[in-house]
């Protein structure tokens, strides 16, 4: 066996067929990639795999343009395998089912619908491989009233609550600027997985998790519904939210601050009242360290606005750094609004976390991607090989993980159905 | 509710929770899918206990709804660490488990001689997983943190936030950078069980906020690192860097919807307009009736850009006159790509959320009432995902852990407490 073959990482005993794309369903499986389970991405042959909008779409690393250039899709894809099959053709099907047969789980986040009218329900699945585990991950999920709904990142977060819980009073919602529920849908889908597997070595049982990426979005706003279900408090109120302070747990002052130069900005939070009397020594405010209006959290509540324009007017002739650096000499959580550039390139920590690791991928070169912000101490994850050109990996999978004979696997190609 | 779920997709493994606030989602996670989770709390209680908002709005330590949301499923016992006889206790507890989350400072748990090492001697295959704002070691592990900085320093709070930059930039609500290392820490310790499964081998997991946040921007790493490019920030849709058209309509009742998606097929073109017209609409489109050249788009031709900023003005013009949850609706119905902005409690109206069983009822036989909490994020058919106890009272299983299954005597543990250690 080649490269194909990680035996090494925590997770080189799995063996996934992996149809996700985007980032909610690609996210995913990267993580168990990057583990080491032989994750084989299955990609469209007619359409080029351009199901995924990432697929040979910028940001781009020079001015060469091409199905196999997209820098988003080989984000999102590191270390897996690809292939490419042309469903439409009755041959490719049987190919699948070969597959399958030989994976631990099969992974979508189609819309609702697709695999059942290749004919690979969750049903015919089972029929192949009994123990299978099947994960789709859909934004409104196979059941209920949404189901037949499109959606993408930011439809997710706005019916879900999270959009709404993101911005300040009398504004319109801010949101969250990107799909971080696309993220964080990929991370609880590869969570539901790994449990899956975990599960099915311990009992043989496999299963089908039907996932929402919606539900799990609702999760993530847990002390807000108990707030309205156990004592009527709504989220929608005046003045909510306001979400650079912090009501849950009650911590003032709490927000960013506008620094010194164009858009820039850091962030301050005053946890409990030793805090505020460092911040105040840092930003030479003793009139508002001796003033027992100001002693309390709930009286720098009611102060908050007169307290922000004194820390502006020290935040405001300095850098964030200077700002943050400052604070945290004196043990005050603070920290600059990171621009990409602050955080990927000149960042201590994650300079030494080594957060960005390049990748060889085979048409674009060298190229940097996101990395692992957990190190295991016994399986380290790998992030060396860049996601796959399409179909860069047919041979090895068809040839070599399937053992169909050369001489076919020549002859599938030349028809169409590799 | 209150019976224990056999079935849990982690029947059968046990988890010790250690520390602050950071690590309790990740215990949660795992007690709500039958792991047996014990929160070791310090004797005065974990300090989110005393977090608003609390039942009634009066404090308290069995009160603190940020304390009930996080800490379902889970048993408490109460742990003095600080004292060599709690230590004794905690490694003994060691032996009996497969997981320790642990959210103390960087090294904490390794200076009072209960680091990974230490308590995994006597069980090889324990998994540790220490989740902290900027990992064990190296630059800022010292540095404090909470969610909003975190979130700042990590990358996420400068794609998010208005148009206008005179604005400061915003952090989404929730402690979402507790959730997003959480995510992380949960994935290394399943890799790990799984890994044990094969070989036996336990492992320690060092989890680090800070990066977890940075992996967690989408295009605003990816253009940094493969173009040079950076993103800005925008109201209410993607950071982008080249500036996108608005797609966040107001309407009629007060409520928003995010319209970001236009017609993306001459069908749905076609419905649009027709809707127009019922609202007596379609002249405010002047000529631009046909369907929107997407390349002409993509070039950005003058006429294209015109027909987009009028398409916006009628867009607006339809959020006026329409109730959110109509527009919501009949949008989706013709396929597109639209939602609602809903506030949290919005969402456990919603029929969608309850037809997948979302807001789900937990009995607190304590206070005699049940309480409707935040469902399931995933559905394990053959293993339920489920809330299989409430929170727990502070040291509300200190007998049931030290006597009846450690094997102390009732008479050590009423020494322990007299002592303070439990």
């Amino acid at each position: 066996m080649n490269d194909i073959c990680d035996t090494t990482g925590a997770l080189s005993n799995i063996r996934i067929c992996d149809f996700t794309g985007q980032l909610a369903g690609a996210g995913a499986t990267r993580v168990l990639a990057a583990f080491g389970a032989q994750v084989i991405r299955v990609e469209d042959r007619l359409r080029q795999g351009q199901w995924d909008i990432f697929r040979g779409n910028g940001p781009w690393m020079d001015d060469r343009r091409g199905i196999n250039l997209g820098g988003t899709f080989n984000n999102h894809n590191i270390e897996k395998l690809g292939v490419t099959l042309d469903m439409r053709k009755p041959k490719a099907k049987a190919i699948l089912e070969e597959l399958i047969s030989v994976s631990d789980a099969v992974t979508e986040n189609f819309s609702k619908g697709v695999l059942d009218r290749w004919g690979l329900s969750y049903e015919e699945m089972v029929k192949i491989k009994p123990d299978i585990i099947y994960v789709s991950n859909c934004g409104f999920g196979h059941v209920g009233p949404y189901s037949e709904y499109k959606t993408w990142g930011p439809i997710v977060q706005a019916v879900s609550g999270l959009t709404f819980q993101s911005g300040l009073p009398d504004m319109p919602p801010a949101g969250w600027g990107y799909s971080y529920m696309n993220h964080t849908g990929g991370y609880l889908m590869a969570i539901a997985l790994l449990m899956a597997l975990y599960h099915r070595h311990r009992t043989g049982v496999g299963q089908w998790i039907d996932m929402s990426c919606t539900d799990g979005t609702a999760a993530l706003n847990g002390p807000a519904i108990l707030d309205y279900t156990v004592n009527g408090n709504p989220a929608r109120r005046p003045g909510n939210p306001n979400s650079n302070r912090s009501i849950y747990p009650k911590m003032a002052p709490h927000g960013i601050y506008r620094c010194e130069g164009d858009d820039n900005w850091v962030g301050i939070s005053v946890r409990n009242d030793d805090d505020w009397a460092a911040l105040c020594e840092v930003i030479g405010a003793d009139d508002m360290a001796s003033d027992s209006k100001l002693a309390t959290v709930d009286g720098r509540i009611e102060h908050h606005d007169a307290i922000d324009e004194r820390i502006e007017a020290w935040t405001s002739v300095r850098s964030p750094m200077q700002a943050m650096e400052a604070l945290q000499t004196r043990g005050v959580p603070a920290g600059a609004v990171q621009r990409p550039v602050d955080r990927i390139d000149n960042d201590p920590n994650t300079r030494e976390w080594g957060l960005f690791p390049t990748v060889e991928h085979q048409a674009m070169g060298k190229v940097r991607v996101d990395g692992m912000p957990i190190k295991l101490s016994e399986t380290p994850a790998q992030i060396k090989r860049g996601g796959p050109t399409l179909g860069q990996h047919n041979q090895e999978v068809f040839a070599e993980v399937l053992g169909i004979e050369q001489a076919t696997v020549d002859a599938l190609t030349e028809e169409g159905v590799f | 509710m209150q019976s224990h779920i056999e079935q849990g997709i982690l029947d059968g493994v046990r988890v010790l929770e250690v520390g602050g606030e950071i690590g309790a989602w990740c215990g949660k996670i795992m007690g709500d899918v039958g792991a047996d989770v014990i929160k070791v709390e310090p004797p005065t209680g974990d300090p989110t206990r005393s977090y608003e908002p609390f039942y009634e709005n009066e404090p308290g330590p069995d009160r603190s709804l940020f304390f009930w949301h996080y800490n379902t499923s889970k048993r408490s016992v109460t742990l003095d660490l600080e004292q060599d006889g709690g230590r004794d206790v905690f490694k003994r507890l060691a032996t009996q488990t497969d997981v320790v989350v642990d959210s103390y400072p960087p090294g904490h748990m390794d200076s009072i001689g209960l680091g990974y090492e230490a308590i995994s001697k006597e069980t090889p295959g324990l998994v540790m997983a220490s989740i902290t704002p900027f990992g064990q070691s190296g630059p800022y592990s010292d540095y404090a943190s909470t969610d909003l900085t975190a979130l700042a320093l990590g990358g996420p709070v400068w794609s998010c936030g208005y148009d206008d930059h005179s604005i400061p930039p915003v952090r989404g609500g929730g402690n979402q950078a507790y959730h997003i290392v959480c995510h992380f820490a949960i994935m290394g310790v399943m890799t790990a069980l799984i890994h044990r499964q094969f070989t036996g081998v336990g492992q320690y997991i060092d989890a680090n906020m800070h990066a977890a946040a940075n992996v967690t921007t989408e295009g605003a790493s990816i253009n940094w690192l493969v173009a040079g490019d950076t993103v800005q920030r925008q109201t209410g849709r993607h950071a982008s860097v080249v500036p996108t058209a608005d797609g966040q309509v107001l309407c009629r009742d007060g409520r928003y919807v995010n319209v970001g998606i236009g017609a993306r097929t001459e069908e749905q073109w076609i419905h649009l307009l027709s809707w127009l017209q019922e609202e007596g609409l379609i002249e405010d489109l002047g000529e631009f009736l046909d369907y929107p050249s997407r390349e002409a788009m993509r070039r950005g031709d003058r006429e294209a850009r015109e027909q987009q900023r009028r398409v916006a003005e009628v867009m607006r013009e339809l959020a006026r006159r329409t109730d959110a949850d109509v527009l919501f609706k009949r949008a989706q119905a013709l396929g597109f790509q639209w939602g609602i902005v809903n506030s949290p409690e919005d969402v456990l109206e919603d029929p969608h959320f309850q037809a997948r069983g979302f807001p789900v009822e937990v009995e607190h036989p304590d206070l005699g009432k049940s309480f409707v909490y935040a469902g399931a994020p995933y559905q394990f058919p053959e293993s339920p995902w489920a809330i299989s106890r409430r929170p727990p009272l502070l040291g509300e299983h200190n007998r049931e852990v030290y006597v009846d299954e450690l094997g102390m005597s009732t008479e050590e543990l009423q020494n322990f407490q007299a002592n303070g250690i439990v």
